[in-house]
């Protein structure tokens, strides 16, 4: 039987193929209404290419790993080496800095400036300053680019990340990795295009919603598809018990047949499109397990890392996320949860970074040794900073939630390495040269994937919105 | 594909390959490429406008300036406007060669012979109140039904085209069954009708439908979506908010077909009516709705500005299908509202009692005010705490006691202990008016301004004057401008969506927005006509629901030939009907009632069927676990799932079902793999398979192929053809052989989901014929209405 339903298959495939290429009139509209069959005509199981043909200027880079240290990293104990702070330590904090500006936690405390909880030291050649948290950074401090004149606009958790995703505080927006997949599609035919991972360790996490990865107005294909360490790696992707792959598939297929049959009785162009989602949803079914599955992975990668297997680290993530950029995922976000140290940052910092560093470093260094950092952008950072001031009616010190200054950190891609951009004033409070905005973010990332980011819309509700809203410029001076 | 250029062209514009109308008309042809191409610098935005023209306004347009006109009417040359547009000069030409906006050659010809003609303008089609026209010729009568045939056909006959035949009656009644419950026909339903010669029995079968009380059900998915209807507050914890009896009022109301001008009061000025009873105050949670925040750090005053401007938007999409909110920060950048009359539309809200971070309670309780529904037992213990409460407060109130802070401390630990308990209970958000809060302009919507003016309740004055009952205009007052026979808006908007649910797209198709950016309405005059039916009749639901679809234009079939498909792709001419797939809900209602696993009760708290494992990991403030129903509660209809925001049940978000964070008014439709996955391999599904393949063996009588016909009729209302049924004996056959030589396989399958196989069927069989069934219920056929 599953020789007949595999040539009834072909049939149908050969079928609806002919007819796809019939009538561009038909074609191209039903293609707006869903893209994915824009890209049926070669070839039916072909994934969507993206709206943006040809780029609006040369890609630098093909894929982006964003490693989101959610939470908010402090900048005072990471990148942005502040001596005034230090020498302030204890003193309030001048008013001139504060006054009529938003606090989160601090609101009606006394507030008094506290001093880095880490020695710095300069590395690389390029004299990088970075804390003695980060020593496996530190060691590849020529390959990073570090921009410590971020700001946001949201000073709590749930809208900073909201807005960080996808600009703006309101929900129901697309986040940047649907956006990426709307513009440039996927290049990959069994792994989903946007995946999003998450571990934790540190301090009692914030929440994360879906709503980071949604596709908001856009079709939800365009969805982040989340990973997970238990259970299932993607929601529904074992077969059912007393299931192998064959009866599966033959289930798969007698699905198509039947559908085909249905396609030449009522000529529906989605059910075009739902044969080659049942395709890559097949797939899916193998690939997953085999990405997940890392038992070709050599001891000494594994080492490089720091893990050693499925154990949900952010470490075992960063493996993943290097496995599935070798498969073409355009879209690879890693939540790590357990930044917001609000108290006892000193102990917290430590384990946060303790699990984030090394596999940081060896993500960066394994892209490179495969020839794939020049054409993967690589992001850290978080939905915003911590206040130079400190908080202390929590336990030991910590500091509060700060949108007005903060670093983030890039490699790979297409960006200067080895370079720093931008600075905050004395005591780290305020961005004062070349700030960086969310949006000048966005548009930055999205002009390194070949995008104008003031082209790239989708109109919703009469206007047409943009990952940028109504701003953005692109940072020209960490372009490589 | 060059017709893929640019974000915006996603939505299609056949009309840029048609010839020039014969009378260029201000609202159909200019305004849109106005709004679109030149509103945007010279449009009602006073802050954004460039040298001081705008050419939304007529005089403003024909005003000298600098010596020049923008437009002189009759006099191409005279216009600076045409000049300009066909300037070859990139510091000269508008749009501005930057602006990633450009006309069109057809554009142009249509700017230029409106000039030439004299540029006359219309008020915004949407703007004006809504009259019956003269009820239009048609060549051929007989087609027509009820006045809705009567515009179409009038469309039909002016394109050259001719409707198509009715539907088949099997098709008919599956199509009447999803659109009005939401249900599949069960094999004797179609039966029936399909024996039924007797001339109205059409009618009586919509009848028998709309009297179902899963008419209800059906209809509240939609408003749910509009109104953000969710269990969860969104933000952060996404913490419990309790709302089930709020749910429950929508799908009563639509039942008992209240009229519409009063389930708009209930629901926006319950708690303001003399007396309100439980049911009003139970509506009013429409004001409680939005997302709200539990955040530490948060600030009371920038979470009341956002659940101000969510409201805004919400009412304003919701009735007016307007874009209110784009004049949170600047006033509308393509339509008169102002940014003024955005924060007076809020300031309607400004009476709802509420904190803007609620976090007295810790994370775990809810959010007050709300009434609670307990059964006897926990009306007692309720009873209990807050006698004990009174008494306690009462000891502080009096100093009376040796250690105030001890009773105190007791005081908040039955304080938490209660809100524990109340978190058990059914309970409901409702609104409850206090004191206003003094509203002001946020300029730029920046809570942290206050140099804008104070602003008191109004609506946009553009849109027509509203009668107040006292000094300051209530949501009351509001309720009834929203639903005066002179608000141009709202009646056109609900009909609209009603033409969306049974045509598949709107007559406006843009639901949610009736402003310049918006489209103009393929069939104005029907839209008019059922707006005016609509507000005429008592604003009556189920008249006209059953006005639509008891027309021929919705009987049609929705099978269509090559041309028609190609000369009017998206259906709006209505030449045929349209096919969609099911929402998300129905994808799942389907197929729990084809498997006979359905529990069709009504009403109650939101159930928790099957989820994987671990999915809510990622919230906190409190961690949660998912309490997965037992027994019947894991097969209720999917309207009453449990709605986390944050964490929406993947079944349902396969099947685009929005997290309900923001008012939504038309749903995405995709096409993806893991609503492949969802019907493959979630546990439901294969539950509901393996229950339709014990429904199979014991009901589909003898012979493998009769049992195929059987399964066919039940699940898709049809006898298969013999090559389907080839496809599937031959399915059947191959695993029945596999599951008797592997029984452990078989034994594993059908162990899947709660409900126990029945002793006595024999694993292998049941496991093959589940195969079978599976396949039934992953069909294309299965999951789309036609």
């Amino acid at each position: 039987m599953d020789s007949v339903n595999a040539h009834l298959l072909r049939e149908t495939r050969r079928q609806f193929l002919g007819r796809a290429t019939r009538g561009i009139g038909s074609m191209a509209l039903a293609s707006l209404l869903n893209p994915g069959l824009l890209s049926a005509a070669p070839a039916e199981s072909d994934p969507w290419r993206g709206l943006i043909q040809p780029l609006h200027t040369r890609a630098k880079a093909k894929r982006i790993i964003y490693l989101y240290m959610a939470g908010g990293p402090s900048h005072l104990e990471t990148f942005d080496f502040k001596p005034e702070l230090i020498r302030l330590d204890g003193q309030p904090m001048p008013e001139s800095f504060t006054k009529g500006e938003q606090v989160a936690q601090l609101q009606g405390q006394e507030l008094r400036c506290m001093g880095a909880q880490f020695p710095f030291a300069r590395h690389g050649q390029c004299g990088h300053e970075m804390t003695s948290l980060f020593p496996h950074m530190a060691a590849i401090a020529d390959e990073l680019c570090i921009i410590k004149s971020m700001q946001t606009e949201q000073i709590n958790h749930d809208p900073a990340h909201t807005f960080m995703n996808s600009g703006t505080a309101i929900s129901g927006r697309p986040s940047m990795g649907s956006w990426m997949l709307y513009g440039l599609g996927s290049e990959c035919e069994n792994l989903p295009g946007f995946v999003v991972m998450t571990s934790w360790a540190g301090r009692s996490p914030q929440p994360v919603s879906t709503r980071q990865w949604h596709s908001g107005f856009l079709p939800s294909k365009f969805q982040g598809v989340q990973f997970h360490s238990k259970g299932d790696p993607v929601h529904y992707i074992g077969s059912p018990a007393g299931v192998n792959d064959a009866r599966q598939r033959d289930i798969v297929d007698a699905v198509q047949t039947l559908n085909g049959y249905h396609d030449e009785a009522v000529d529906e162009a989605e059910i075009a499109t739902r044969i080659s989602q049942y395709e890559m949803a097949f797939r899916m079914q193998t690939s997953v397990p085999d990405l997940v599955e890392i038992r070709d992975e050599p001891q000494h990668i594994l080492d490089m890392y720091g893990t050693q297997g499925a154990d949900g680290t952010f470490a075992f993530n960063c493996l993943l996320a290097r496995r599935m950029a070798e498969r073409g995922v355009r879209f690879i976000q890693l939540y790590h949860r357990g930044w917001d140290h609000h108290n006892d940052l000193k102990n917290f910092m430590e384990i946060s970074s303790g699990c984030v560093d090394q596999a940081t470093a060896a993500l960066v260094k394994d892209l490179k040794q495969r020839g794939m950092l020049e054409d993967t952008l690589i992001i850290w950072g978080g939905e915003f900073g911590r206040t130079p001031m400190v908080q202390a009616d929590k336990g030991g010190p910590g500091r509060d939630h700060h949108i007005k200054g903060f670093s983030m950190c890039m490699a790979g891609g297409g960006i200067k390495p080895g370079f720093s951009y931008g600075e905050t004033d004395e005591l780290g409070y305020n961005a004062v040269k070349d700030v960086v905005s969310v949006h000048d973010f966005h548009a930055t990332i999205l002009h390194q994937m070949g995008i104008d980011h003031k082209k790239l819309t989708y109109r919703y509700q009469g206007r047409d919105f943009r990952l940028t809203d109504v701003a953005g410029n692109v940072v020209k001076g960490i372009l490589a | 594909m060059l017709v893929l250029v640019g974000g915006a062209l996603l939505s299609p514009r056949a009309a840029s390959q048609e010839p020039l109308p014969e009378r260029i008309e201000f609202n159909r042809h200019v305004r849109p490429i106005l709004s679109n191409n030149c509103f945007l610098c010279h449009g009602p935005d006073k802050n954004a406008r460039e040298s001081g023209l705008r050419l939304d306004i007529r005089e403003e347009a024909l005003a000298e300036r600098d010596g020049m006109h923008a437009i002189v009417p009759g006099d191409l040359a005279a216009s600076e406007v045409v000049r300009r547009i066909l300037s070859a000069d990139p510091d000269e030409k508008m749009p501005p060669v930057d602006s990633e906006r450009h006309l069109s050659e057809r554009e142009i010809a249509v700017l230029t012979r409106w000039i030439e003609e004299g540029a006359a303008y219309e008020p915004h089609w949407a703007y004006v109140r809504p009259e019956l026209a003269d009820a239009p010729a048609v060549a051929t009568p007989g087609w027509v039904r009820n006045p809705v045939d009567r515009y179409v056909l009038h469309d039909l006959e002016a394109a050259g085209l001719g409707p198509s035949p009715e539907a088949d009656r099997v098709t008919l009644i599956r199509r009447l069954s999803f659109d009005l419950i939401g249900l599949p026909p069960t094999s004797a339903e179609v039966e029936a009708f399909v024996g039924d010669a007797s001339p109205d029995a059409y009618e009586r079968l919509v009848e028998r439908l709309l009297a179902s009380p899963h008419y209800g059900e059906r209809m509240a998915i939609y408003w749910l979506d509009l109104v953000r209807y969710a269990d969860t507050v969104g933000y952060h914890g996404d913490q419990v908010r309790g709302m089930a009896p709020y749910r429950d009022y929508v799908i009563q109301a639509f039942n008992e077909n209240m009229p519409f001008d009063q389930f708009t009061r209930e629901q926006l000025a319950g708690d303001l009516l003399e007396k309100p009873t439980v049911t009003q105050q139970v509506a009013s949670g429409f004001n409680r709705l939005n997302m709200v925040t539990r955040e530490g750090g948060a600030q009371a005053e920038d979470y009341l500005a956002r659940y101000a401007a969510d409201r805004v938007r919400t009412t304003a999409t919701a009735w007016l299908g307007s874009s209110m909110g784009c004049a949170q920060c600047h006033d509308h950048k393509f339509d008169p509202f102002t940014i003024k009359d955005f924060y007076s539309f809020g300031a309607f809200f400004a009476d709802i009692e509420e904190e803007g971070v609620q976090n007295n309670l810790g994370n775990e309780g809810l959010f007050p005010p709300f009434l609670t529904f307990p059964d006897d037992a926990q009306r007692e213990s309720l009873r209990a705490y807050e006698e004990k409460l009174a008494r306690l407060e009462g000891l502080i109130a009096l100093h009376d006691v040796p250690s105030l802070d001890a009773v105190e401390q007791e005081c908040r630990a039955l304080k938490r202990e209660k809100s524990q308990f109340e978190l058990g209970l059914l309970t409901s958000a409702i609104t409850v008016p206090a004191e206003p809060r003094m509203m002001r302009v946020l300029p730029r919507g920046n809570w942290m301004d206050d140099t804008g003016e104070v602003v008191t309740p109004a609506v946009p004055a553009f849109l027509g004057g509203m009668w107040q009952r006292g000094e300051r205009p209530t949501r009351l007052d509001l309720a009834a401008w929203l639903t005066d026979r002179d608000n141009p808006l709202t009646a056109r908007v609900f009909v609209n969506r009603l033409w969306k649910q049974y045509f598949g797209v709107g007559i406006a198709r843009v639901l949610d927005d009736f402003g310049s950016q918006g489209e103009w309405p393929k069939h104005p005059e029907l839209l008019d006509c059922l707006a005016v039916e609509f507000m005429e009749r008592g604003w009556d639901v189920k008249h006209m629901v059953r006005l639509l679809v008891t027309s021929a234009a919705y009987r049609q079939t929705s099978v269509v030939d090559g041309t028609l498909k190609e000369r009017d792709p998206e259906n709006r001419m209505i030449a045929r009907q349209s096919r969609f797939r099911l929402p998300a809900e129905l994808v799942r209602d389907n197929a729990l009632r084809v498997s006979g696993l359905i529990d069709l009760s009504l009403g109650g708290r939101s159930v928790f069927p099957y989820q994987p494992a671990g999915y809510y990991s990622l919230l906190n403030f409190p961690t949660r676990d998912y309490p997965e129903e037992h027994g019947r509660n894991l097969y209720r209809r999917g309207v009453y799932m449990h709605w986390q925001r944050t964490f929406l049940h993947p079944g349902l978000v396969a099947f685009d079902a929005p997290s309900r964070e923001e008012c939504t008014a038309e749903r995405v439709v995709s096409n993806s793999p893991q609503q492949a996955l969802t019907l493959l391999n979630d546990p439901i599904y294969v539950e509901a398979a393996r229950c339709f393949a014990e429904r199979i063996l014991a009901e589909g009588g003898e012979s493998a192929d009769a049992k195929i016909a059987w399964a066919y009729r039940e699940a898709l209302s049809r006898q298969p053809e013999a090559r389907e049924v080839e496809v599937m004996r031959g399915l059947y056959e191959e695993h029945y052989r596999q599951y008797l030589e592997d029984g452990a396989a078989a034994e594993a399958f059908i162990r899947i989901g709660e409900k126990p196989a029945p002793e006595g069927m024999a694993p292998a069989q049941l496991a093959a014929w589940s195969s079978v069934s599976r396949t039934l219920l992953n069909l294309h056929e299965t999951i789309y209405r036609y």
